[in-house]
């Protein structure tokens, strides 16, 4: 270590037992990894769930062998039922949304990094910090029960609109214990993201090692901890939602079940409730998901970029703005999902013109990276071509939201592949960018090993050409009238859209295998691989004056001092053209904005 | 312009007398805790928890508030009924819970700086907070059984399912405070006693919390339902 520290002692002693160190852990980084390992677990099922939907779209009369082991009823003989399709659709936006990009880029990264990027040897709460993993797997647990309760799981995707969501058996397979394990998966969900927000908020605010202004702390502990303010709003409003939601499962309610229902022949003994008040509560946690998602890679983007391209971003301060900014926005902007779910016109315009100025600060993020990879000289390796494409799967999936953020093109594009095509590209392709740039540069710090570069590029280079193949012709369907959530589309108008399905489905099929290029380079890399040193990537922050992979208590009883801003590249000290946060060593700068 | 900047020894707001680290300009927030000797529940941390904490329950009980509204209105099947007459009563208790632990607070806040010999002072304020709170918690059943006494169930009427959903779930609140209280207790009656004062304080800002939570709650039901 470089600066001047002070002894500490550690707040809970270093684990003996097996139980204490590797599954019941206090300590925030192997909480970090097990967030991770979850993440990556819900990632394949997802994909799994994708491919078997591709499959389906593509050859909606074709068996796929061994798909009946998972439903009998569903999936006779193979054969997908159109009920059964949208069960699977819902899993899988559920468990991608909620399991995977919120879980590894916020969860799994800001655990394991955010403590030692402030330099503090934990989080103030690691009980609390333990629970919330451990509450968020039982989360996970009870929505995959879904899939082995009689009926399936829900088919009414994973915004469970009411009053589909909440009549209960009556509306359809999976609609009745399905959906409640859906709604009670999430509850708890939004439990374990409450206790994670506490912890990464009084991290960032009091745990910061001496010399850490606001202003000296990197990119990502910035996107963590809006993320956190961010997730402390949003999901404290979808508990509530899964709770009324539950009530009027079980108890027989009527919040969000009108009078006079008939569904199935059969008058539904409910009266009154708002079908729209579901929407409500739903997208006032949904759209700010989007950014629980899309900030932290964004962090990290910034974070991989800053180092590959030798020099600070044209503004430390700016791109720390415009994400506050996206935070406070994203609040302000979630009736853009409900232009035509009936309600005021006027509300309509309301919503579409914060819609169009959160763009703003996205598009100032955007500029400054472009600006600041202008003329540099970057390090080509697998974490910055993860970086860069981050921005280019952002850019394109942003600039089909100008389309939709005016309800009177929306008309058109609601609830087609347009639609599809977009949220794919802009949060959920671009944040697993973010996840990947992550994995790639930080993985010879977690592990002591580093993963193989050539495998990493044939992984990048596979899934960014084939992210392309399926998700651009997506908005060619949705222009061409390709409604979203039907299962076949033999028989209809849209029928000669066949072909562009087919082509979709060997993209997904060919990207989704490349996944398993990354799944093999993790798991051979991470007994296998060559061994990291503590600074790999010559990185300044101060996870890089640790040794890979850290000591249980992060600085070997010591806490650091900080003596200068995060990025400090291209400059001419002892150690190079970079000089660590924690170096003492006088330098020359123009940029130290703090 | 050179940047090794030496951390600038200022006074930090929250710890008087302690070097802290380097002035943000974040009014106030504590900028750094360098100088830590320990990671404990006496860091500004747990005040920090706190209110991040309640910031949640506020944003819950917003979002169940914006919904009863919503659902009024939306249609014209909601039935009035009278409150019970208790839960002003009970009110009173949980007003005077919190009166008894400030008192409690400060009989501990003199036993923790050795003004106080006996600690059996702040132990018998802090059981009486508790004994508070369970009467408070009986009295709100006693209510649910009147209200079910009239045929007033969770599903009778979307009034009714509001009544019990808000004071049921400021009942779990009320729980979970009786469970910080009973910690104080319990750390305070060990035989070389464990409490700290920042455990003190955090726990009565959450107490404090749910008393004021619960008088907006029943101005809310007292002019909806």
């Amino acid at each position: 270590m470089h600066g001047s520290s002070q002894q500490i002692v550690h707040h809970h002693a270093p684990p003996t037992g097996f139980i204490r160190k590797y599954v019941f852990s206090l300590d925030h980084k192997v909480i970090g990894e097990q967030y991770y390992a979850l993440a990556l677990v819900a990632v394949y099922i997802g994909l799994v769930l994708s491919w078997i939907m591709r499959i389906h779209l593509a050859w909606p009369n074709a068996a796929i062998p061994g798909l009946q082991f998972l439903s009998k009823t569903g999936a006779p003989g193979g054969l997908l039922t159109p009920e059964y399709y949208l069960q699977l659709m819902t899993m899988h936006g559920t468990i991608m949304v909620f399991f995977v990009l919120t879980t590894a880029p916020f969860a799994g990264f800001g655990n394991y990094f955010l403590p030692i990027q402030v330099g503090a040897e934990d989080m103030p709460f690691p009980h609390i910090n333990m629970m919330s993993f451990w509450v968020t797997f039982v989360a996970f647990c009870v929505a995959v029960a879904a899939f082995f309760v009689p009926q399936g799981p829900p088919l009414s995707g994973w915004t469970a609109y009411a009053p589909l969501s909440a009549l209960g058996a009556v509306a359809g397979p999976g609609q009745g214990t399905g959906q409640v394990l859906w709604a009670v998966s999430i509850g708890i969900f939004c439990i374990g993201q409450l206790l994670g927000s506490l912890n990464f908020i009084s991290t960032t605010l009091d745990m910061r090692c001496k010399g850490m202004s606001l202003m000296r702390l990197p990119i990502t502990v910035w996107a963590w901890f809006i993320t956190s303010c961010i997730g402390l709003t949003a999901f404290a409003v979808l508990m509530p939602a899964c709770i009324l939601l539950i009530l009027d499962h079980i108890a027989g309610t009527s919040f969000f079940i009108p009078s006079g229902l008939v569904v199935n022949d059969q008058l539904q003994p409910h009266a009154g409730g708002s079908t729209l008040l579901w929407q409500h509560l739903f997208w006032f946690f949904g759209h700010p998901e989007v950014y629980i998602a899309i900030v932290p890679a964004m962090g990290v983007v910034s974070h991989v970029l800053i180092t590959s391209m030798r020099r600070p971003l044209l503004s430390h301060r700016v791109i720390i703005y415009s994400m506050i900014a996206i935070g406070f926005l994203s609040y302000m902007v979630y009736g853009h999902h409900m232009f035509l779910s009936g309600m005021n016109p006027f509300s309509s315009i309301a919503f579409s013109f914060p819609t169009l100025a959160i763009t703003v600060p996205a598009t100032i993020i955007v500029l400054i990276w472009i600006g600041s990879l202008y003329g540099s000289k970057l390090r080509i390796n697998t974490a910055s071509l993860f970086a860069l494409g981050f921005i280019s799967m952002f850019v394109s999936g942003g600039i089909s939201g100008f389309f939709l953020a005016q309800p009177s093109i929306d008309i058109m594009l609601h609830a087609t592949y347009f639609v599809v095509g977009h949220f794919h590209l802009v949060m959920a392709v671009a944040a697993l960018f973010g996840i990947f740039a992550g994995t790639y540069f930080w993985f010879g710090k977690v592990t002591g090993r580093m993963m193989n570069e050539t495998l990493g590029k044939i992984h990048f280079w596979v899934t960014f050409v084939g992210a392309y193949c399926i998700f651009m012709p997506f908005h060619y369907l949705g222009m061409a009238g390709n409604v979203r959530r039907y299962q076949a589309f033999v028989d209809d108008f849209m029928g000669p859209l066949m072909p562009v399905h087919k082509f979709i489905t060997i993209a997904a099929l060919i990207t989704g295998a490349a996944q398993l290029v990354f799944l093999y380079n993790l798991i051979h890399s991470r007994f296998w691989g060559k061994p990291a040193p503590q600074n790999p990537w010559e990185g300044t922050s101060l996870e890089w004056t640790i040794p890979s992979p850290p000591p249980f208590d992060n600085f070997g009883g010591k806490i650091p001092v900080v003596y200068h801003d995060p990025y400090q590249y291209g400059i001419e000290a002892s150690t190079g053209d970079f000089v660590m946060q924690d170096s003492p060593e006088s330098i020359n700068s123009v940029r130290d904005e703090s | 312009m050179a940047t090794t900047v030496q951390p600038p020894e200022i006074k930090s707001p929250y710890a008087p007398g302690r070097p802290s680290g380097q002035d943000d300009g974040w009014g106030g927030i504590p900028p750094c805790t360098g100088d830590r000797v320990s990671l404990d529940d006496s860091s500004p941390a747990s005040r920090t928890g706190v209110w991040v904490g309640l910031a949640a329950i506020t944003m819950t009980f917003a979002a169940f508030t914006s919904a009863m509204v919503i659902r009024q209105g939306a249609s014209n099947d909601w039935r009035h009924f009278s409150l019970p007459r208790l839960l002003f009563l009970d009110t009173l208790v949980l007003v005077a819970s919190s009166i008894v632990l400030e008192i409690a607070r400060k009989r501990f806040a003199a036993f923790d700086r050795g003004l106080q010999a006996r600690r059996s002072v702040p132990l018998l304020w802090m059981s009486s907070v508790l004994v508070l709170g369970l009467v408070f918690l009986a009295g709100q059943y006693a209510a649910w059984m009147q209200l079910r006494a009239q045929g007033l169930y969770l599903a009778t009427n979307p009034s009714s399912s509001f009544f019990y959903l808000f004071t049921g779930l400021h009942g779990l609140h009320i729980v979970g405070g009786l469970a910080g209280l009973t910690l104080v207790i319990w750390r305070l009656s060990k035989r070389v006693p464990t409490l700290r004062l920042s455990t003190v304080s955090t726990v009565s800002y959450y107490w404090h919390f749910m008393d004021l939570l619960w008088i907006y709650l029943l101005l809310l039901l007292w002019m909806r339902v």
